[in-house]
This record gives structure tokens, C-alpha cells and sequence, in this order.
């Protein structure tokens, strides 16, 4: 999923492409060579691009194959093992059409795992972007030691989510860790080993702490490029430090808030089996199978590829009209100038 | 000046290493790919190390693959992909994904075209018929297997007046109430998460003779249904959420923050369910002063005990190698199934040794006499209560760990009190029942072996 960075400003570019083309060794390297044999030009407005074709196709070439060896083939073969019985260790398969996908979407529990797919992704999407804007908020002020943090608060994002999950588990464990003092004070209060709803906030709660790192470092370099001069004109004219950051500050990062919705919804969508599968492995009673978790699990324990096959193209169909959604109502109301 | 110096000695290196590489390329390499992870596959490889240096010709090439799923996956992928290794180990329930295959080469057959006469009847009814075609020839070799048993607490025991372990249910309901008013707080260990579920449901049925499914658990052919929704573990599900609220039972998981083997070990717990091959790392772990030892499992007043099943994995070689390569692999089994191997493998892991002249050679060796491995001749007992033939001697069904993971989430509403126990299991048996009905569809005109 290649979502352009909003940082890079996305409107209509002045017609400049041609001279930074111009100043360029490239550009150089072309000058003398008659207009016909060269590969490149530059163009009424300004813009570069390649008259010969086979250059350019063999420019992009290495990055096409790439895509297509580690991205296109294998998501061919899973379309193909979508629609048959495929015997994990070959000799056969048998074409069932879409039974696979109406096995699925018959099954209470497929849809249940939907739905928790759902509420875990719009939790730790909440909890990790609100949290990594309000210490961006307060790491901006320069605020003491706010060097420190910045620092500090990029290390999670580097944790493997196996590491990151067996340290949660053992501070959530109910009794072990911190979360004993918890239940020591309110006995039975909390037991993600039986409560679905505590084995939820579990997942949320470890997920969430690795993308606020992720979120943090945007978040900060978007408002570090807030000009200072408007947050201090704001506070001349009486603007308190929550009305500056609700009129100014925030409106200004919308771009960037934009661009985390869409990366951390996708990613809790497909990156989380790593945490559910060890701090609850789809546990208890369904309450986190996740949906890619159940992949997970139905193809590479249970051994059935075309099951599995059949789930990772409803998941990617879900995560593509998600972001369709989100391109065609959110991206609406941003204003990237 | 200093580049020049280093690029001298890695090419003096590089040099040196071609030099030194005949002397070992004179062996023929086979790769050998397992699951075990941690001290096992320690174990592990110093089999392969013996193996190698036993003789000139060979060279076992181990690589532990982190977990019996990656060891599977893993080698699917190569097998895919046209390089698999020579010996895969595949744990229990993956059995029926390799006998359905066409990408091994049977044991028995390996062994025959080698040159090498096994004594097929030496190996344990139990984990014989497990790893049989259903005319008894073996298509793997067993090599880590274990089963079942019930741990406990001497000591705890003894405050009780207590020096046997129960032999029954209705005992140890007893006992764990003594226990409890003893101040013991957690009188049984269990698990119902994920896989967790075989000493409950697979054992306990075992030693009870209750079936798990039709067709003799699925021995007889793949329609086979799951039935144990009807027998025995009814009851003893319904008694174990009864003990579990009135506090006589503990879930123990990673989730609650100790294993059900870390609680008995450290204490905290004073019986528990668990396998034999975690004998050596409760004697490792547990306090020295401690007094604990392993009982078969408990089985219901009036019941006659059954064979338990075995547990654990065997090797199997795969097709796409050499006639030569073959005979490095024969020689190989060969190797590990010998009395001097079986000795060091249960010694140092606590897996039991499959053959009836290994058993014979250990026990002739004093091994069960001697403290830290007392009590371990208790699985071979299990696994031979009754002669051979009398039950199914194990479980064929496809797509099995789906199925116990059904089995766990069923378990998990029954303890959090979100169904009741025949609703759960009801719903359970009918969801693994699909399963199955799916796998048998996947290899629609296959039969069982």
C-alpha cells in the first residue's frame, strides 16, 4: 500500500521541473546529443519526460519485477487457490468456485471476527494517534527535556512484535505483573485469560504503544513546520495555549493527520497478528481473532491455503474500500495549502 | 595501507578455506529439519553430531525450523519449490497431511531397499499404530514421543495423610478438597487455550476407551465424525468447571502469568496434567527439596484404564533425493534407533524410548533407579496398560489443530460461564465437524493409506 507523504506538497507543481532537470548531472550529460537520438526532453511546461520508450520501460523494469515477483504472483496464486481445494503439499485441487468465500460468509464466527477486526482497528487507531499528538503537542513546546523524548519516544516503533507482545503479557497478566496489584485491590476485576473484552483492550493497548512512536515522529515534524510566527501572533492577540492548538496548530497538521488514519488503520487491519498471536492467540472464545490472525492460523497451522487464500482477498477488498472511503469523504475536508 | 593488509588476510582466509573444505565435502551432506526449539534442539543436535561422527561417510545437516508448524511450513515451501530436505520431523497431528501426500518415501520401504532388517514388532503397539498404514507398515520413524501423566506434590500430599497419587476422578476430587482446607490455594493446574486441550480431551478419552470420533477415530477413513460431544468428557468437563468454582481448579496460562507447568514446578500448584518429556525441566526447575512424582492418569470409578496415546513426532523422508542420499538417510535412522541413542535421548530430554529393546536396555542400564529419572517408566506403563488392537491407538483426523482450537474456544465459553457445557461441546463437534468435511473435500478420491 503506497500512500504519498503529505509532507511532500501534493497540488499542481510550478513549471520548475524543467530547470532543477536542467541543473542536474543528468540533464548535462544529454546536452550536444541531437534531439532525436536523445532519451529525454524537456517539455512545453517545463516537464521532463522520455521520448524513447524502451528507456523508460527499462527504467522501471527492475522496480516491475520486483512488485510482480514478491507481489503479483503470489497474490495471482492466492486468487487462484480462492476458488479450489489446493492440498498443501501439491498433487491436486479442486475447483469449488466460490465456496470458499460463501463458507466463509455463511459463518457466524467468520462475521464475528470481522467485527472484531473492526472495533480493534478504530480502538488502537484512536488511542495511538491521540496519544502521539498530544505528546507531539507538548514535545513542540521545547519544553524541558523535550530533546530527550523525541528521542526516546521513536525506540518502540523498533520492537518485534513478538518482544513487544510477551513484555505486555506479562504486565497485563492478571496474576503476575503490574495488573496483580490491579486485582489484588478489586479481586476478579481483570482476566484477559477469560474476559474477551479485557483480552481486547490487551491487543488495543500493545498495538497502540507501537504506533505512537510511528504517529509521534509526523506528528512532530509536521508541526515543527508550522510557521512559529503564527503561533505567536495567536498568543499576542490573547489566543490561550488549548485555543492555539484547536485553531492553529491542528488544523494546520489535518494533511498529516489524514495520512495516519489511513497507515494505522490499514496496518492494525493487516500487521497485528504478531501481538494477538502471543498475547491471546485469538483467545478466549474468539474475542481477538482477528481477521488476520484467522489467516494465520487456517493457513499456516491448519494447513488450509485456499480457506485462507479465500480470507486475505475479502481482507484486502475491506482494506481497499476502506481507503477508498476515506480518499473520496475524508480527504474532502483537507486542505493541503 | 591497512586495506591492503586486511584484503591480504580475507584472501589468505578465503584460500585457506578451499583448502580445507575437501577433507569434509568428501561426506555426502543430507539436510535433516526439525521443529524443537531451546534445550531440545540442543538435544538434537548432538544426536547429529554423534551421527556424524560415528562414521566417515555422512553428514547430517540439522536445522531446527523454531516450531513444529515452521518445520511443516517450511518444508512445504522447499518441497514446492523442488528442494526438500531429506528428513523432515512432523509432529503427531500433522500424520494424516503427510500419509496423504505423494511427497514422502515409507519408512518400511526406505529401510528394505537399503539393505537394513528392522524388527518393525520391536517398536510399542501405541506408537506403532500411530505412525502405520493401516496394513502396519511404517511410513515414518518414531523419534520423540511421549504421552500423558499426572504430576504431584508429595509433600502437599503428605499434609494430607495422603502417600499414594488418586487413581481416580472421584479421588482426586477428594484430594483436592483436603488440599484446599489443607491452605493449599491451587490444588489442580489446567489450560483450555489453543493446543492445550490434549491431555483434557485426547488423553482423557484415550484411557477412558471413549471414542473422539467414528471410524475409530478416523482410522477407518476420512468421513469419520467427532462424537465426543456424547461420552465420558461430558461429565468430566462439567466436574472440572465445578472444581474450577469452587476454587479447587486454576487456570494456569502464559495469559495468567504462569504455565501450568511453571505453577506445579515452582509450588504454587499441586497437581497438574501434563507430558512425560516435561519430566527433565520440572526436575531442573522445581526446588530441590521439593518431593514430587508422576502418577498415570486418573480415570472415572468403574472405568477399566486404557492405553494412553502417544505424543511428540517422527521423521520422514521426503522424495526428490538421490539413491545415495537415501542410504545416508537409512543409515541415519538406522543410528538413532539404536539402544545407546535411546538412552541418551531420554536421558537428557525425557522422552520415552520407542523400542522394546531400548526400554530393556535402560532399564537394564539401573536408568529408572536413579533419582532424577524415577518415575518415567510410568509413560511406558500408560502406553501399554492393555496388548495391542483393543482400541484405535491414536487419532487420524485431518486439519486436527483447527479442531482443537474449536475444542479450546468451546472450553473458554463454558469457563466464562457464556455457554453451558453440552451447548458448547454441541457446537464444538459441529464446527469440527465441518472441518473435517472440508478436508475430506480437499483430498476427495484419496484414501487412507
Amino acid at each position: 500500500m503506497t500512500v504519498s507523504n503529505p509532507g511532500i506538497d501534493l497540488a499542481p507543481r510550478p513549471p520548475a521541473g524543467g530547470e532543477v532537470f536542467r541543473r542536474s548531472g543528468v540533464g548535462r550529460r544529454f546536452a550536444g546529443v541531437p534531439l532525436s537520438r536523445q532519451g529525454a526532453r524537456v517539455g512545453a511546461e517545463g516537464r521532463a519526460f522520455f521520448t524513447s520508450r524502451w528507456l523508460g520501460v527499462a527504467l522501471i523494469a527492475p522496480q516491475i519485477l520486483l512488485i510482480f515477483t514478491f507481489f503479483y504472483w503470489p497474490a495471482g496464486e492466492a486468487l487462484y487457490w480462492a476458488f479450489t481445494l489446493e492440498r498443501p503439499w501439491g498433487g491436486g485441487n479442486e475447483w469449488v468456485g466460490l465456496g470458499n468465500f460463501t463458507a466463509m460468509l455463511s459463518d457466524p464466527v467468520y462475521w464475528g471476527s470481522i467485527v472484531s477486526s473492526v472495533i480493534f482497528a478504530a480502538a488502537s487507531t484512536a488511542l495511538a494517534m491521540s496519544a502521539a499528538l498530544v505528546l507531539a503537542l507538548l514535545t513542540d513546546r521545547e519544553l524541558r527535556g523535550s530533546r530527550i523524548y523525541r528521542s526516546v519516544l521513536v525506540w518502540p516503533f523498533a520492537i518485534a512484535a513478538p518482544a513487544l507482545g510477551m513484555a505486555f503479557r506479562f504486565i497485563l497478566a492478571p496474576e503476575a505483573g503490574f495488573m496483580a496489584y490491579v486485582n489484588h485491590l478489586w479481586p476478579g476485576l481483570w482476566n484477559p485469560a477469560l474476559d474477551g473484552a479485557d483480552a481486547m483492550i490487551c491487543i488495543v493497548v500493545a498495538f497502540a504503544w507501537k504506533y505512537v512512536s510511528y504517529d509521534f515522529i509526523f506528528f512532530l515534524a509536521a508541526l515543527q513546520a508550522i510557521p512559529k510566527s503564527l503561533i505567536e501572533a495567536a498568543a499576542m492577540d490573547g489566543a490561550s495555549l488549548l485555543r492555539r492548538m484547536r485553531d492553529i496548530q491542528i488544523p494546520l497538521v489535518a494533511p498529516t493527520l489524514f495520512f495516519l488514519i489511513v497507515i494505522n488503520l490499514t496496518d492494525s487491519f493487516t500487521d497485528s497478528f504478531g501481538i494477538v498471536d502471543i498475547m491471546t492467540q485469538g483467545g478466549p472464545a474468539r474475542a481477538t481473532n482477528l481477521m488476520v490472525y484467522k489467516i494465520y492460523f487456517d493457513g499456516f497451522k491448519g494447513l488450509d491455503y485456499s480457506g485462507a487464500a479465500a480470507q486475505s482477498i475479502i481482507l484486502m477488498l475491506l482494506v481497499i474500500l476502506l481507503t477508498i472511503a476515506q480518499f473520496r469523504f475524508v480527504e474532502r475536508r483537507i486542505h493541503y495549502k | 595501507m591497512l586495506r591492503g593488509k586486511l584484503l591480504c588476510a580475507i584472501g589468505a582466509l578465503v584460500v585457506g578455506s578451499l583448502f580445507v573444505q575437501p577433507a569434509a565435502a568428501d561426506k555426502l551432506k543430507i539436510d535433516f529439519w526439525y521443529g524443537n526449539s531451546g534445550d531440545i534442539s540442543k538435544r538434537v543436535q548432538e544426536v547429529c553430531q554423534h551421527f556424524n561422527d560415528s562414521q566417515a561417510d555422512y553428514e547430517a545437516v540439522c536445522t531446527s525450523q523454531g516450531s513444529y508448524y515452521a518445520a511443516v511450513q517450511n518444508t512445504i515451501a522447499a518441497f514446492r519449490g523442488g528442494k526438500p530436505p531429506t528428513i523432515v520431523q512432523v509432529f503427531d497431528v500433522g500424520t494424516l497431511d503427510l500419509m496423504l501426500s505423494d511427497a514422502y518415501y515409507p519408512a518400511y520401504k526406505l529401510m528394505d531397499d537399503n539393505g537394513y532388517k528392522v524388527d518393525w514388532s520391536n517398536y510399542f503397539p501405541g506408537i506403532r499404530a500411530y505412525y502405520a498404514s493401516s496394513k502396519g507398515e511404517m511410513y515414518s520413524f518414531p523419534f520423540n514421543s511421549s504421552t500423558a501423566l499426572l504430576y504431584w506434590n508429595k509433600d502437599a500430599f503428605q499434609k494430607i495423610g495422603k502417600t499414594e497419587a488418586p487413581k481416580t476422578w472421584e479421588e482426586a476430587a477428594a484430594d483436592m478438597k483436603a488440599l484446599k482446607g489443607a491452605g493449599y490455594d491451587c490444588p489442580l493446574a489446567f489450560d483450555i487455550s489453543q493446543d492445550e486441550s490434549w491431555q483434557l480431551m485426547e488423553q482423557f478419552s484415550a484411557v477412558h476407551g471413549e471414542p473422539i470420533a467414528t471410524k475409530n477415530n478416523g482410522f477407518g477413513g476420512l468421513d469419520a465424525e467427532l462424537t465426543f460431544n456424547k461420552t465420558k468428557f461430558v461429565k468430566f468437563v462439567t466436574d472440572l468447571k465445578s472444581w474450577y468454582d469452587d476454587g479447587l481448579a486454576k487456570i494456569k496460562s502464559p495469559n495468567t502469568g504462569e504455565d501450568y507447568v511453571a505453577a506445579f514446578a515452582a509450588g504454587h500448584c499441586q497437581m497438574t496434567l501434563t507430558s512425560v518429556g516435561d519430566h527433565g525441566n520440572i526436575g531442573r526447575t522445581a526446588d530441590p527439596g521439593m518431593h514430587w512424582d508422576v502418577a498415570m492418569l486418573p480415570v472415572y470409578d468403574g472405568t477399566q484404564r486404557h492405553n494412553s496415546f502417544v505424543g511428540g513426532a517422527s521423521l520422514w523422508v521426503l522424495k526428490g533425493h538421490t539413491p545415495e542420499e537415501y542410504k545416508a538417510a537409512a543409515s541415519f535412522l538406522n543410528f538413532i534407533a539404536q539402544p545407546e541413542q535411546a538412552l541418551f535421548w531420554s536421558t537428557v530430554t525425557g522422552y520415552i524410548p520407542v523400542t522394546k529393546t531400548g526400554f530393556d536396555y535402560m532399564k537394564a542400564n539401573g536408568f529408572y533407579d536413579k533419582p532424577p529419572y524415577k518415575g518415567r517408566e510410568t509413560a511406558i506403563a500408560s502406553l501399554n496398560v492393555e496388548a495391542a488392537g483393543s482400541g484405535p491407538g491414536g487419532i487420524r483426523l485431518g486439519s486436527f489443530l483447527q479442531i482443537r482450537g474449536e475444542l479450546s474456544n468451546g472450553l473458554q465459553e463454558i469457563f466464562a460461564n457464556k455457554a453451558s457445557v453440552q451447548q458448547a461441546l454441541d457446537e464444538t463437534v459441529q464446527r469440527g465437524d465441518a472441518i473435517l468435511r472440508r478436508f475430506e473435500a480437499t483430498y476427495k478420491g484419496k484414501v487412507l493409506p
